[in-house]
């Protein structure tokens, strides 16, 4: 068994408002399961989530207009909720501006 | 008194004066271009019957381009055919607003051959900021002409073309069908859609660019094979409550200024053929201005059930967009009627009947808002702390008083019939009213010089 899975949460365009307007925050996760953005994004729900949490979570995925991005990479490259995460992953989280 | 109206007097004729030397100005400048164009045209024929060539004037720089391009001219991946490239290319920018202006500017400068600007809307104050193309005198005229005044002065020899239109499934083609580089600089998401889909029908490249307070997006859609379309990244519309615009959210214009000017630059370089470089298609720039930090985010192929770019799409001529979004295509606030009419107090009613009566009078806009201006009675309770039950605690003693009206305000009347509706379904018994049309209507139906934004 390996240690426990320490992962950063970046959020941006907004995207922040909903987890106490904290743009990037490390976060801990207990090695007793196997992580994937699924259940990362329960725990979201669950531990750090603050405002309503269909701005943020609809069914078991985000809603539309916020992308996941994976290390840089738009998450539906890398498998979307099954990604597995790995040691030191950056997980960005941005809503979509539509303004001018 | 008497030295008063003298000032007065001369401002208004002044002013006049001015406006009627503008009109002059621009009549002749006018006549100007008409026979500069004219005498252009003849010493081409005449050149052409020199030389017996079919040369024209974009097929070649004269020297009033070489001494005005020079700078760009001599970039190794630029030069001569460059900006004979840019000069036989249209470009149409849709939105002459913070992200409209400084694009138009950079390419119209650059040397493009036509541009076409789009925007059905007029120039107001609250512009100013981070529309810099438009200045005091232009207030109340349309944001295209406006606009094309401006860019006149920059560069004379291009062609603009203004479309004073709201973009819609009815005009888009025949619009878009004029332009080969389309820039998407709206300000609302019926309108990206539109723009995506028509673009994808006719294969026109899109440079789609967004801005809200402190922060912009920027990414090249329908350039190159494997590019992903909005749809394909956005197959389905936001929940329309979690779309902000900059006339709620607010916006820097320094913000918009870069990711307008950031457009400009992707569409020489799509027009260009990358321009040495590589475009920013399947790629998604992010811009935090508030850590002055740029990101590129690698995006998705495109998607192969996609409804409008795939082999097999589901979308194959425009649809309603303001239907699929449940959203207008325009970021003008819709009044928005949740509560019932008893519960709704008009201004002069608030005024005459309930001031002089114990009530609290709650204004739930943003504290920034608040501090830009208030009613002296009022106090600032944002509509997330109603909507999250914090102001329960904030007002415990006086929530006792049951006596006590609850009276509830904000910019224009949206927010405060939220947070009336909240409220009332905790006290369904209590005197609970919001105030129609909010500070707004305050200005327009009880004070004037109460300042509106
Ligand atoms: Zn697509």
């Amino acid at each position: 068994m390996t240690g426990d899975l320490k992962i950063v949460l970046e959020f941006s365009a907004g995207a922040e408002l909903l987890f106490d307007n904290i743009k990037k925050r490390e976060i801990t996760l207990p090695s007793t399961e196997k992580w994937t953005i699924r259940n990362l994004l329960k725990w979201m729900k669950e531990n750090i989530l603050r405002e309503r949490p269909e701005l943020f979570i609809q069914g078991d995925t985000v809603r539309p207009g916020i992308l996941v991005l994976i290390n840089d990479t738009d998450w539906e490259l890398l498998g979307e909720l099954d990604y597995e995460l790995q040691q030191k992953d950056n997980i960005l989280f941005i809503s979509t501006l539509h303004g001018g | 008194m008497a030295a008063e109206t003298k000032i007065d007097d001369e401002i208004e004729k002044l002013r006049q004066e001015i406006q009627e030397l503008r009109r002059n100005c621009a009549a002749k400048e006018k006549r100007l271009s008409e026979l500069e164009a004219q005498q252009q045209k003849q010493n081409e024929q005449a050149n052409a019957q020199q030389q017996q060539t079919s040369a024209s004037s974009d097929q070649m720089l004269n020297n009033d381009d070489i001494a005005r391009y020079s700078r760009q001219l001599i970039l190794p991946n630029f030069g001569v055919k460059g900006q004979l490239k840019l000069k036989q290319t249209a470009f149409l920018i849709v939105g002459m607003g913070g992200l409209g202006c400084p694009s138009s500017q950079y390419l119209l400068a650059a040397g493009c051959g036509r541009l076409g600007l789009v925007d059905y809307d007029e120039v107001e104050r609250s512009n100013f900021h981070r529309q810099t193309l438009h200045t005091e005198m232009s207030i109340g005229m349309a944001k295209v002409e406006s606009a094309k005044q401006a860019l006149q002065q920059i560069n004379p020899h291009c062609q603009i073309e203004c479309h004073r239109l709201l973009l819609n499934s009815e005009n888009a083609l025949e619009i878009l069908r004029q332009y080969d580089v389309v820039l998407d600089c709206t300000d609302n998401v019926a309108t990206r859609y539109l723009l995506n889909d028509a673009c994808v029908m006719l294969n026109k490249p899109l440079i789609s660019g967004s801005a809200l307070q402190m922060d912009g997006q920027l990414t090249v859609y329908n350039y190159g094979e494997n590019c992903p379309c909005y749809r394909c990244l956005y197959p389905v519309p936001p929940p329309p409550d979690t779309v902000t615009n900059c006339g709620d959210g607010g916006v820097l214009g320094a913000i918009t200024g870069v990711i307008g000017s950031l457009q400009a630059l992707e569409a020489i370089k799509v027009a260009l053929g990358g321009l040495g470089g590589e475009v920013l298609a399947g790629r998604l720039l992010i811009f935090d201005g508030g850590r002055c930090q740029f990101r590129n985010i690698r995006l998705r192929s495109k998607r192969a059930d996609c409804d409008v770019c795939s082999p097999k799409p589901m979308i194959t001529q425009l649809i309603d967009y303001e239907q699929f979004c449940g959203m207008h295509a325009s970021d003008k606030d819709m009044a928005l009627n949740i509560l019932p009419l008893e519960n709704r107090l008009t201004v002069e009613e608030y005024k005459n009947e309930v001031l002089q009566r114990k009530h609290i009078l709650m204004d739930v806009r943003q504290p920034a808002e608040f501090e830009i201006c208030r009613l002296p009675n009022s106090e600032n309770v944002p509509l997330k702390t109603i909507l999250n039950d914090s102001y329960l605690q904030r007002f415990e003693e006086e929530l006792k008083d049951e006596e006590r009206g609850i009276i509830l305000l904000c910019r224009r009347g949206n927010d405060s019939q939220l947070a009336a509706q909240h409220i009332l379904q905790r006290f369904p018994q209590r005197a609970v009213f919001d105030i129609k049309g909010g500070l707004h209507a305050w200005h327009f139906k009880i004070d004037n010089s109460f300042p509106i934004y």
